[in-house]
């Protein structure tokens, strides 16, 4: 059986199963809609977080990232997983607690204005919609590269999936749908690391393998040595950047880290997840539950990036540096090397013998040869180790539920925010409950064609686009909820004048660096050459949240104390009894 | 439970739990991970210093003991005032 055979078939019984449980689990009412009915439980519920969490970013590039970076891109690492400590001690259980279906219903009801509620609704829904954008253009990606069709297709394609489950099951449906999503991506994350640390280093755990010896010669070093340190001697050896020093600022990397954290904790469809759970214990759990499942693929993501690098370099010098580096002739001709063939179709690895001496030589600078795309490592690894069809397919399919799943849970928040947040609580307070679901439904139907549109003429800045939305939930949301919650003085007028300094500044700084509106030429620095000491246009969603807080602290103290029976809610939503009963809105 | 004195003692206690777990979170990802790494230079892990393996794997294990540690400890303070549901 060929690899496009394969690759249909794995991938359409995987899409078969979402759509199946989309059927199963189609929801009835707007609680079931929104929050899943709240019946969900804190494993199954963390599992989806995993899923709804990790998306294409996540699965196709951070290993690729790594595998270039080295040390200076822990920040992904530690940024990404962090935020959920934040999460489970500073936010979810409360806002279970608190027992409404959105980020901005609390927002709006804990500071006593339509106004933080409306501004929380355009937070939530510029940070959601630039995110999953970049989720549909990987989708386009992966399906042109594994089935064989052309972006368009492949992301219409997708469109009409998620379209399909999102709308029919709403949070119930995306919830389990998610789950087998997350079962689908970390077992075609895993099994391909487990074979290569198995041949490297002989642990069949890609984690532990990371920090052993390996078993085996690779690129002329014997074997025996520390797998990092046979690393770090062939990229210096190469002239590439060191893998384990820190060439990043200490400012930059703690404030990038930071951001990271903080956006994530800020994120609503992450947030919304825990509404999900029946108690305030379950929350807490579910955090945990989260975090598992999601390390499980981030203490592999560094032991992938670290052997791909190691087994392109062993490609290009198999017999070590000194020696002569691989021939024009066998990778034109070799079955091992079929891989280099196959991503040199794509345009993503590009090699040329420009000395004319018959070899391929790959290092950093003059008489260089080869150019690897960082965002082919995952996808190419079991080619490149030479794993069967099967796990070929496997990846592809995993490839697509990170992406998926991720835009599902997005497109769910945006939709939520517009039918609840806008159309129920501003336009028509009295619209009847299947009313309401019917809006929810139109309003993610349009979410999805925006989304879409978007997603297959992208703007060119999908990596500025992430950045963006994590700077802008970490500078606008994140500090209004923590306030909401610990903070009985901050007031309406304070919440609102902290979310707009917040976001505007951050909103300004990354302008400043990528352009306003991301048209180039219109910016008036640049990330190599920042406008605050080093910080990046990446790393300012923590000064923008520090900001935030400051600005609600002084406003709120120079006008009045909130209410009384806003106190009392506050007060109420910092003990876990009676979560039960809050269920109606 | 009603009363005013158990609720304020509850959510001390509750933010005192909160304090002591974000400082081990700050100083396993921030402080050995990144600004206290060249101080922990002289300790080998695997081929690299101890401050790389907090960045890229020590930090996540930590943060995965400590949101489970904070929800235990806070099941059984729930108990303790009566809160639990």
């Amino acid at each position: 059986m060929d690899q496009f055979t394969l690759n249909i078939i794995v991938v359409g019984a995987t899409f078969a199963l979402y759509i199946g449980i989309a059927i199963w689990a189609r929801a009835g009412s707007t609680s079931e809609f929104y929050a899943a009915g709240r019946g969900v439980h804190p494993v199954v519920n963390g599992m989806a977080t995993g899923a709804d969490w990790m998306s294409a970013a996540s699965f196709i590039s951070m290993a690729g990232i790594i595998a270039f970076g080295g040390y200076n891109t822990s920040a992904y690492l530690m940024g990404w997983t962090g935020g959920y400590v934040l999460l489970a001690m500073l936010l979810a259980p409360y806002l279970r607690k608190f027992g409404k279906f959105t980020v901005p219903e609390f927002v709006g009801d804990r500071f006593y204005s339509q106004t933080a509620r409306t501004v929380a609704v355009i937070c939530l829904v510029v940070a959601s919609l630039t995110y999953v954008i970049g989720q549909m253009t990987g989708v386009g990606v992966a399906f042109s590269r594994f089935l064989e069709v052309d972006n368009l297709t492949g992301l219409l394609i997708g469109a009409a999936i998620v379209f399909f489950y999102a709308v029919i099951g709403g949070m119930k449906g995306i919830t389990y749908t998610q789950v087998a999503q997350y079962v689908v991506l970390i077992i075609a994350y895993t099994i391909p690391a487990i074979f290569i640390a198995l041949q490297l280093t002989g642990t069949p755990i890609p984690a532990i393998g990371l920090f052993s010896d390996t078993t085996t010669q690779i690129a002329g070093v014997p074997a025996g040595q520390p797998m990092l340190a046979t690393l770090e001697q062939l990229v210096t050896d190469l002239g590439f950047g060191s893998y384990l020093a820190q060439t990043d600022t200490t400012l930059n990397l703690f404030l990038f880290t930071m951001t990271l954290m903080i956006g994530t904790a800020g994120l609503p469809h992450v947030i919304v997840r825990f509404f999900t759970v029946p108690t305030v214990k379950d929350a807490r759990f579910s955090a945990g539950w989260a975090l598992v499942f999601i390390a499980l693929l981030y203490l592999t993501a560094p032991a992938v990036g670290a052997m791909a690098r190691l087994n392109v370099i062993d490609t290009f010098w198999p017999n070590g540096l000194n020696a002569e580096a691989v021939s024009v002739e066998e990778i034109e001709t070799s079955d091992e090397l079929a891989w280099v063939r196959n991503w040199e179709k794509t345009g993503l690895l590009t090699f040329e013998d420009a000395n004319g001496n018959g070899t391929i030589e790959y290092r950093s600078g003059e008489g260089n040869e080869l150019d690897v795309n960082r965002d082919i490592m995952v996808l190419a690894n079991p080619e490149i180790a030479n794993l069967p069809g099967w796990v070929i397919a496997l990846v592809a399919a995993g490839g697509l539920a990170a992406a998926l799943s991720t835009a599902a849970g997005l497109l769910m928040a945006i939709a939520s925010a517009v039918s609840h947040d806008l159309i129920k609580s501003q336009i028509n307070p009295n619209i009847s409950e299947k009313n309401e679901l019917l809006a929810a439904r139109i309003s993610m139907g349009v979410a999805i064609v925006v989304a879409t549109i978007l997603g297959a003429n992208p703007p060119g800045f999908a990596a500025q686009t992430v950045a963006l939305a994590f700077g802008l939930a970490a500078a606008s949301i994140f500090p209004a909820l923590m306030m909401g919650i610990f903070s009985k003085r901050i007031n309406n007028k304070g919440a609102v004048a902290g979310m707009i300094a917040g976001l505007l500044v951050t909103l300004v700084y990354i302008f400043l660096h990528k352009g306003w509106f991301f048209i180039q030429g219109t910016n008036s620095f640049t990330d190599a050459d920042p406008l605050l000491f080093s910080i990046k246009s990446t790393s300012f969603g923590a000064v923008g949240a520090l900001v935030n807080f400051a600005v609600a602290y002084v406003v709120s103290n120079a006008t009045d104390e909130p209410p009384v029976e806003i106190q009392e809610l506050v007060e109420n939503i910092r003990i876990p009894s009676g979560a039960g009963a809050a269920v109606d809105h | 439970m009603a009363i005013q004195s158990d609720k304020n003692a509850y959510w001390s206690a509750n933010k005192r739990i909160i304090g002591i777990s974000l400082v081990i979170w700050f100083l396993c990802s921030f402080g050995f991970g990144i600004l206290l790494r060249p101080a922990l230079s002289g300790i080998i892990v695997g081929g690299t210093d101890l401050g790389f393996w907090f960045a890229q794997q020590g930090s996540i294990l930590v943060f995965l003991i400590l949101i489970f540690a904070y929800a235990f400890r806070m099941n059984k303070l729930d108990r303790e005032y009566g809160v639990d549901e």
